[in-house]
């Protein structure tokens, strides 16, 4: 890629939000927002290989893209009288507060979180107007096809200008439930690139959990007394300073107790463990009860501190997985407890607890069922277990995996 | 400022107090709607609102074709049907929603928040 290529690539990737949440500011209107920032990227892609990349070129776009606004409102108004309203627009906005940038894109993710919209809506609509993918990276990272994303994104820009759902941070009153609801999608997005579902696709992809974690540190610097988000924080980043050991050199994945150690990324693994010892400690002091976000980071802080799989403390991942229990009593997370509880108390008392589960329809449900058979020596139904295991799985690199571990109960 | 139409639905089957359970319960929820109402008025969102009578009770005109056809019944067979509705002046969603959620707190249904397409 040529220098110029890629600082456009940066550029874009650092300013995209940047740059729509500041026309939609301005402009009150996300469609024209989107359109002129990708106008003003058209032009940059244009320009800098012959005028040289700007100093300042985020501002440069946000310029372009902003006066290309305003030309389209002048044209228009000559056809249905906006002529008025667009030298208010014009006329009334100053140069560029400075401070008030960040909360601008903070505004616009939760505007594109509204729990006016639907859930597959919220996704789609966040990493396009905040992650600036397009519309086919967005039907890629969820098995989507493209027009069908198309509708959704229109369909959920439509409600928003008509129903006025306004361009804002919700008032306090109302911030623990949106934030939840920002959450889920942010967390929607790194599974999705921590195990992505596209068999067409690499099986982890970086992109997606990269933008994850970049939105996540982005709530969090807003919002930093909120457990939940820096619980949230947390979990991506111990999770992510794993990625690299995760997919072996053929392509299989490789589980959390044949990973390489030293291989994972202990910046990240240092930057997790301090925020969960620093909700540890709100917890302690009586600021705020730990949720899902801060008690699943507080599990993968167990996992990143043992220095072997061996030295892992399975005690106190069964005691989080508890608690867990006891505010999400859903039986994904009583297999991920019976997982834990199989290295204290056994693979037949795990067993006992996943046969009662009813999760048929789930491959890691089959994953486990098949580990803790093959582990009692039940290899025809650790068989049969993986197979149906390998019938639901996406994952290009889980299926090698679990492919692999059946044929080795063959040879056994 | 936007125009919403709050509706509120209710089962098709009604009792002698219209969709409540006793006498009571149906005083208490036209007192609180009244109160509520009463805001809307005080604060400058209301409009308009009202109950309505059963769904039994419509009757469908269709005069597109020559000689108007009347038919006995709602237009749509349903098993719960419009009961009543605001219409609200707001400036935006987020405060509508909010008085939705007191209207439905007030009148003890599921509100249905629309906006009304602009002029």
């Amino acid at each position: 890629m040529t220098d110029v290529a890629e600082a456009i690539t940066r550029v874009h990737r650092e300013e995209w939000a940047r740059v729509v949440a500041s026309l939609t500011r301005r402009f009150g209107d996300l469609d024209l927002a989107e359109e002129m920032a990708a106008e003003a990227f058209a032009v940059a892609v244009e320009r800098w290989p012959t005028d040289g990349v700007p100093p300042n070129p985020g501002g440069w776009i946000t310029t372009t893209a902003n006066r290309r606004a305003i030309d389209r409102l002048r044209r228009e108004s000559r056809r249905d009288d906006k002529q008025k309203e667009a030298q208010v627009l014009y006329e009334g906005d100053g140069p560029e507060r400075l401070g008030a940038i960040d909360d601008d894109r903070l505004r616009l993710i939760f505007t594109c979180c509204h729990p006016s919209l639907a859930m597959d809506a919220r996704i789609a609509l966040t990493l396009r107007m905040v992650g600036g993918l397009t519309t086919p990276e967005i039907g890629r990272a969820f098995l989507v096809q493209e027009a069908t994303i198309g509708q959704r994104i229109t369909r959920a820009k439509g409600k928003i200008k008509a129903a006025r759902i306004p361009y804002r941070v919700p008032s306090t009153e109302d911030l623990p439930a949106r934030v939840a609801g920002v959450l889920t999608v942010l967390f929607l997005v790194f599974n999705e690139g921590y195990l992505s579902s596209d068999p067409e696709r690499e099986p982890v992809r970086g992109d997606l959990t990269l933008e994850a974690i970049r939105l996540t540190r982005l709530v969090h610097a807003l919002l930093p007394a909120d457990g939940e988000v820096a619980g949230l924080l947390a979990l991506m980043l111990l999770t992510e300073a794993r990625r690299s050991t995760r997919v072996s050199a053929s392509g299989e994945l490789v589980t959390l107790d044949e990973q390489d150690r030293g291989a994972w990324d202990a910046a990240l693994i240092a930057e997790g463990h301090a925020l969960v010892w620093e909700q540890i400690s709100a917890v302690a002091a009586g600021r705020g009860r730990p949720g899902r976000y801060q008690i699943l980071a507080a599990v993968n802080a167990v996992h990143t501190s043992a220095r072997d799989v061996r030295d892992t403390d399975w005690s106190q991942i069964v005691a989080l997985y508890d608690q867990l229990a006891r505010i999400d009593p859903s039986p994904i997370v009583a297999l991920n407890r019976a997982v834990a509880l199989a290295e204290l108390d056994g693979p037949e008392v795990a067993l006992a607890l996943v046969d009662r589960l009813d999760l048929d329809g789930y491959h890691a449900y089959h994953v486990t069922r098949a580990d803790l058979l093959r582990r009692i020596g039940r290899s025809a139904e650790a068989r049969a277990a993986y197979e149906r295991a390998i019938d639901l799985a996406t994952n290009t690199a889980e299926v090698a995996y679990i492919t692999r571990r059946r044929d080795q109960l063959g040879i056994a | 400022m936007t125009q919403y139409l709050m509706s509120v639905y209710g089962p098709a089957e009604r009792t002698d107090f219209g969709s409540y359970p006793s006498e009571e319960a149906m005083n208490q929820a036209m007192a609180d709607t009244g109160a509520f109402n009463e805001r809307l008025q005080e604060q400058g969102y209301w409009v308009y609102a009202n109950g309505l009578e059963a769904a039994t009770t419509a009757t469908v005109v269709d005069g597109q074709n020559g000689e108007p056809v009347f038919t006995d019944g709602p237009y749509l067979e349903s098993k719960e049907y419009l009961g009543g509705f605001w219409i609200i002046e707001a400036p935006d969603l987020d405060v509508a929603l909010k008085l939705a959620a007191e209207g439905s707190k007030a009148c003890r249904g599921k509100v249905e928040v629309r906006p009304f397409a602009s002029m």
